[in-house]
């Protein structure tokens, strides 16, 4: 039996009257790399926002059903959101330094929690920087503001951002969209690195990177999940037409 | 005949420029000329003496010194009142509310505000301030009502301010497990603060220049301000009383002058700094 950390149960969502989500059902593994795939607006994204409540922030933004984190039915009104947010950290499509230095970004999330001992934030960002592979990069002038850095330095810092949180999730949205390929290698190996600790849902829109780092995935279409599966069973026998021609290339 | 008189492309784009670059110059000649006339006629009268002394018979001798003095407590007590007043206003408008209809009554009240003449404001605060709560002519009564008078002024800058802080910026905010309040004093304000400072200049410049709703409220005693409640002649009034009663030309221009330095001054200073803090905070 696999260990379920998160289960999205009849879960739906809509923005006003116009449903981006519908009726979705899956669970997601801990400690796995689930990837989910699919063309433009299939509500992949939607999706990572509506497991951490970021889509709280659009207004019009509703839902129905229950999404349960190790148990917690995080759209019960007395959860705690912030809280939430930390420990589902989110990495997005466009990388978003803050306009402060590199080790001020790092810092960000702790310092919010009330963390000020500088000793400990000195290990902490050291900490994160190397896993996310920056470290080597950028040890020389983590006082420089981080737009300074280029785009693959400035999603691994987004990367190493998040793992300041110390959080058990991470939720990344086309993380490498931007990115030239050694930059997207570079973020795709830590991934795989970063799995031994953290369950990790990586939405893509390139399906190749799923077949690369992904122990399972799912697709995703017009607000649907069309299937989910191993990956190499979508990507060698699909049981739905669907899936098949969107990973042949057929539309997308 | 319908063949309407033209200019080849060329020509009119010739045209075109020169009279907006004469229309641009007459702007600034405007400004040239008030700079010129002022300082012409009142940097002669600039003395230590001028600057620290306090005037004497009615203002015909000595310098202003109590006038610079009031005119700083007065903005003081403005800037003291109407900063957080409005850049509270700002983030609620911006950041606490969804637009919607009491986000633009709210606007439309600010923006109603920023159009009342100012010596209505003088009469509103005489009224409610130096009359109803009876603090006299005083600074504290000035005071308060230049920071009504420049409210408007913050509460617009501010929100423009704060609306163009990226919204990305508050997003990965947010992701990152910051509560709203954090957000906003963490990432928003930082980014927002050049342009909300630049606001508050702008409302130090009228501040120190605003006549009408100053002689109203803080009077025009010339003895040198005790407290806030003493009755105190800010420099605007000084000039205008000067220069009205014909007591001395000559001394009202040296104020005017000095009026006119302190406020291209602050200008100066604040967007050297701000300009520094912009390049410090994006490209350092």
């Amino acid at each position: 039996m696999k260990d379920i950390a998160i289960q999205v149960i009849n879960f739906s969502h809509f923005y006003g009257q116009q449903p981006s989500l519908k009726n979705l059902n899956l669970d997601i593994y801990r400690k796995e790399i689930l990837g989910i795939i699919g063309p433009a607006r299939s509500g992949k994204s939607t999706f990572l926002t509506c497991l951490n409540r970021l889509n709280d922030l659009v207004p019009g933004s509703r839902v129905s059903g229950k999404i349960l984190v190790d148990g917690l039915d995080i759209y019960q009104p007395e959860v705690e959101v912030a809280a939430l947010r930390r420990r589902l950290g989110m990495v997005f499509a466009t990388p978003v330094p803050l306009p402060m230095s590199i080790y001020d970004n790092i810092a960000f999330g702790p310092r919010l929690q009330g963390q000020t001992d500088r000793q400990e934030l000195d290990h902490l960002v050291e900490d994160c920087l190397e896993k996310a592979g920056l470290w080597a990069e950028v040890k020389d002038r983590l006082k420089t503001s981080a737009l300074k850095l280029s785009g693959g330095q400035q999603q691994r810092l987004c990367l190493a951002r998040v793992l300041a949180l110390k959080p058990e999730y991470i939720l990344l949205d086309e993380p490498t969209s931007g990115l030239d390929p050694i930059s997207t290698m570079k973020i795709e190996d830590t991934l795989l690195l970063l799995k031994k600790d953290y369950t990790i849902v990586l939405v893509t829109n390139n399906t190749k990177q799923a077949a690369r780092v992904a122990d399972r995935t799912a697709f995703f279409l017009m607000g649907e999940l069309v299937e989910v599966n191993e990956t190499d069973i979508i990507f060698t026998r699909p049981s739905d037409k669907r899936t098949e021609n969107y990973i042949e290339g057929k539309f997308g | 005949m319908t063949r309407k008189f033209r200019l080849r492309p060329r020509a009119e784009q010739k045209v075109v420029q020169f009279f907006l670059y004469l229309l641009t110059s007459l702007a600034i000649l405007v400004l040239v000329f008030i700079l010129v006339v002022i300082l012409k006629n009142g940097l002669p009268q600039l003395s230590l003496e001028f600057l620290t002394k306090n005037p004497v018979h009615m203002g015909k001798e000595g310098g202003i010194f109590s006038t610079i003095v009031a005119t700083i407590y007065l903005t003081f007590i403005a800037l003291l009142v109407a900063t957080p007043l409005g850049v509270g206003t700002a983030i609620y408008l911006t950041e606490y509310t969804f637009e919607g209809k009491i986000t633009r009554i709210i606007r439309f009240g600010a923006e109603c505000l920023a159009g009342i003449p100012s010596i209505i404001f003088g009469l509103f605060g005489f009224i409610l301030f130096v009359n109803k709560l009876k603090f006299g002519w005083s600074i504290l009564s000035g005071g308060l009502t230049l920071a009504f008078m420049v409210l408007p002024t913050i509460i617009r800058t501010s929100e423009e301010a704060i609306k163009s802080v990226p919204a990305a910026y508050r997003l990965v905010s947010y992701s990152l497990g910051s509560t709203r309040w954090q957000t906003v004093t963490r990432v928003v304000l930082p980014s927002a603060a050049p342009g909300i400072v630049t606001g508050v200049i702008l409302s130090i410049g009228r501040s120190i220049g605003e006549t009408a709703a100053v002689i109203f409220t803080a009077g025009s005693a010339l003895h040198l301000p005790s407290s806030i409640f003493s009755s105190a002649r800010t420099m605007s009034v000084h000039f205008y009383i000067l220069a009205r009663e014909g007591i001395s030309m000559s001394k009202a221009y040296g104020t005017a002058a000095v009026l006119v330095i302190s406020i291209l001054l602050i200008n100066i200073v604040t967007y050297y700094l701000m300009g520094k803090y912009i390049r410090q905070s994006s490209s350092e």
